[in-house]
């Protein structure tokens, strides 16, 4: 598996466990993605067996959900994060989260995997920038999310070319949009 | 839900970032639900945001999980039978809130049980955690909200009518951040009330002697 193809790589795997229920790619996603969910919620404060439970329940969502999925307007490795973020508010704080309404493709949609491609695209070039942020802002963004700071202290410039990613993700609400009209 | 009118006023990008990373008091959260419900703008920049969160668990430096993990994990899947799909968020109903809002409300402005604060402004405190307060303020067209200040931070959504403060026009859709250092006078226009879901992390400190004296009783 190369690096470049490695998020197009998830998206399938993840498909064949949503249609086919396929157990060798959901080991797969789970040999990748089960021990970084772990580390970041050890680093979010999880004791380590808390989250060696919480990662077991975010992976098990992970089988039961996937049909949730929808490549068109997140990654796989986004999609994981959504899961174990919420699983962390549930577990960790105790509290929960309020979610924007829903938009669905209506059941005529048929999946665009040029579409759902260039948002894996967009999204490994998002991963490699924020692997190139200079450490003190990537030490921010990374404490952010590990809530370990007020939400006064981040400066208002992240240095993280999100325009990108954000036009092909409004692409896709366009289209969402048109569909529901 | 769509807009008839152009929203000019979003969330912040801090504020943007630490809802989609799930830091966020839950009433700042349903500020945010609530207005991202209405705009598409502020959706696409909240994906975005997700996006960091889904590079950061892909840059993860792995936390080996116990060894027979999987197999137990799998065991448990295919022993237990398929759980029953979870019960879909209820219709959202006709009306001026979004479904977020609908969830914590029990419904519309209709079923929203209001409690006056004096002056002809109504208010009802939602439920949430502790960390901060959420309410839904009623404000008489053409009426003030008393001058007040804050010791924390305070996010306002229109959802019915518009006001006006020291910032500019606030209206349907719209969010004001309103910071530590600030102090506003919202004034609803004339015309239409104005119906705003109002968040703070800290109690808000009226200037007039009156309802700060009464601030206490009135929670807010």
């Amino acid at each position: 598996m190369t690096t470049d193809t490695q998020d197009a790589d998830w998206t399938d795997a993840l498909i064949r466990v949503r249609t086919d229920r396929d157990r060798a790619a959901f080991a797969g996603l789970f040999r990748h993605f089960a021990p970084r969910v772990k580390a970041f919620l050890m680093k979010s404060g999880a004791s380590e067996a808390l989250a060696e439970e919480c990662t077991q329940d975010v992976m098990t969502t992970v089988w039961h959900k996937a049909h949730l999925f929808d490549p068109e307007r997140a990654s796989v490795a986004t999609w994981v994060f959504t899961i174990a973020r919420n699983r962390r508010i549930d577990a960790l704080r105790k509290s929960r989260r309020p979610e924007p309404e829903d938009l669905t493709w209506g059941p005529e949609h048929e999946p665009d995997q040029a579409e759902a491609l260039a948002l894996q695209q967009e999204s490994e070039r998002l991963g490699k920038a924020l692997a190139q942020l200079p450490e003190k802002q990537r030490d921010l963004i990374e404490r952010a999310f590990y809530g370990e700071r007020s939400h006064s202290e981040i400066a208002a410039e992240t240095g993280l070319p999100l325009g990108t990613i954000k036009s092909r993700i409004r692409l896709a609400l366009d289209r969402l949009r048109h569909e529901l009209k | 839900m769509t807009m008839m009118t152009k929203i000019l006023h979003h969330p912040t990008d801090a504020l943007l970032m630490d809802y989609a990373a799930g830091t966020l008091p839950e009433a700042f959260s349903l500020v945010l639900a609530t207005h991202v419900s209405m705009c598409d703008e502020c959706r696409a920049r909240l994906s975005a945001y997700e996006s960091v969160g889904g590079g950061l668990i892909d840059a993860m430096t792995a936390a080996p999980m116990d060894e027979d993990g999987f197999e137990d994990m799998l065991a448990r899947i295919m022993g237990a039978p398929e759980p029953a799909a979870p019960k879909p968020r209820a219709m959202r109903q006709k009306g001026i809130f979004p479904g977020p809002l609908q969830d914590y409300v029990g419904g519309d402005v209709a079923a929203v049980r209001w409690r006056p604060v004096g002056m002809g402004v109504r208010q009802a405190i939602l439920p949430t955690d502790r960390d901060a307060t959420v309410r839904l303020l009623h404000i008489p067209a053409g009426c003030a909200v008393p001058d007040h200040g804050h010791r924390g931070t305070e996010l306002t959504l229109v959802l019915q009518g518009a006001f006006r403060d020291e910032d500019g026009r606030f209206g349907p859709g719209d969010m004001e951040v309103a910071t530590e250092e600030m102090e506003h006078t919202p004034v609803a226009e004339p015309g239409e009330d104005c119906i705003c879901l109002a968040a703070t992390d800290a109690p808000l400190k009226f200037r007039a002697l009156l309802p700060r004296l009464a601030q206490p009783l009135l929670r807010i």
